[in-house]
């Protein structure tokens, strides 16, 4: 995977095949104590303690179609290497919060990416699903929360529509950079 | 700067839209495991939709799904057609976006090169 944004998306598609149907993300990037952490949270079906600790193990999958899981060992093995960990909280039933914290200076820590190309996607193809990305950096927030999006647009229009998706990437892209600009 | 203002605008500009929708019903799905991810998919996935945009077709449903177990053929595209098997694509690049979308979404035509596999 080239960049961390790649790896959000594969813990937000884990949610969606948990069968989350309120799924959050964070990034916080926080200077002060050099830290940049990801969180990812869903009320899917959720794991028992025993799967939970061996996740990150690439034998522990409960696919069926490939006898290893890729996704959280390696987004375990980046964030090691970049000074940080990769958390699994968990309960049947109840959901799941996926944590990885990076060193925010460390060299080996991947670059976030195209962070709104990712939350673009999982936005418009998220049917059913409310979607809540918040982004935090030093003092300033950037919030898209498709449950807002679904009370202003009504219950007919797919956010997978072009004017939809036209609309998402304006806003994300503006936000994101409004995020850097109004820093310090 | 985009708000949602306008979006709320947006929403009045869908509702009065008559033009026909003519892609209703139409679904595309990308495979988003973490195979589809590594091999590319997020930038399939943006160019569909940017093709879509480009000829201003309203109602194509996107949705992504797992892995599906054909790891190898990565990027995974499928292609539904109200009332048309599932078509699966592989190893889709998105310079093929153009391709797929003229050539199955609107006229219908299977792009036999890039297909896999078909299902009812
Ligand atoms: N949010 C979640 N809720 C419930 N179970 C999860 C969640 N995330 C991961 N899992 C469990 O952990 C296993 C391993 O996940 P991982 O992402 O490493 O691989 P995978 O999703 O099985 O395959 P892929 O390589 O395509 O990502 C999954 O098969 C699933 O059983
Ligand atoms: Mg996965």
């Amino acid at each position: 995977m080239r960049d961390l944004s790649l790896h959000i998306l594969d813990l937000v598609q884990n949610a969606v095949a948990a069968g989350g149907k309120n799924i959050s993300l964070l990034i916080e990037e926080d200077e002060k104590k050099d830290f940049l952490t990801i969180a990812v949270k869903d009320d899917g079906k959720g794991m028992t303690p025993d799967f939970a600790a061996k996740v990150k193990d690439p034998f522990a999958t409960t696919r069926t179609t490939r006898k290893v899981g890729l996704g959280l060992p390696l987004i375990d093995m980046t964030a090691e290497r970049a000074g940080g960990r990769l958390d699994i909280a968990s309960r049947p039933g109840r959901g799941t919060t996926v944590t990885a914290v990076y060193r925010l200076s460390h060299i080996d820590r991947p670059p976030l990416g195209d962070i709104a190309a990712t939350v673009k996607i999982i936005a418009a193809g998220c049917q059913g699903i409310f979607f809540r990305y918040e982004h935090r950096k030093g003092r300033n927030v950037f919030v898209l929360d498709t449950k807002q999006m679904r009370e202003i647009l009504g219950e007919e229009v797919d956010f997978g529509e072009s004017a939809v998706m036209e609309w998402l990437d304006g806003f994300l892209r503006e936000g994101l950079l409004a995020l850097d600009k109004t820093e310090g | 700067m985009k708000s949602l203002e306008e979006l709320k605008k947006l929403r009045e500009k869908l509702q009065s839209d008559t033009k026909l929708r003519a892609a209703d019903g139409i679904k595309v799905i990308v495979g988003m495991g973490t195979c589809g991810i590594a091999a590319g998919a997020r930038e399939v996935m943006a160019a569909l939709m940017e093709e879509v945009k480009k000829r201003g077709l309203a109602g194509v449903v996107f949705q992504q799904t797992g892995c599906i177990g054909m790891c190898e053929k990565e990027v995974l595209v499928d292609i539904i057609l109200p009332g048309a098997p599932r078509i699966t694509y592989g190893n889709v690049r998105p310079s093929d976006a153009g391709r797929l979308v003229a050539e199955h979404v609107i006229n219908g035509q299977i792009v036999k090169d890039l297909v896999v596999a078909k299902s009812v």
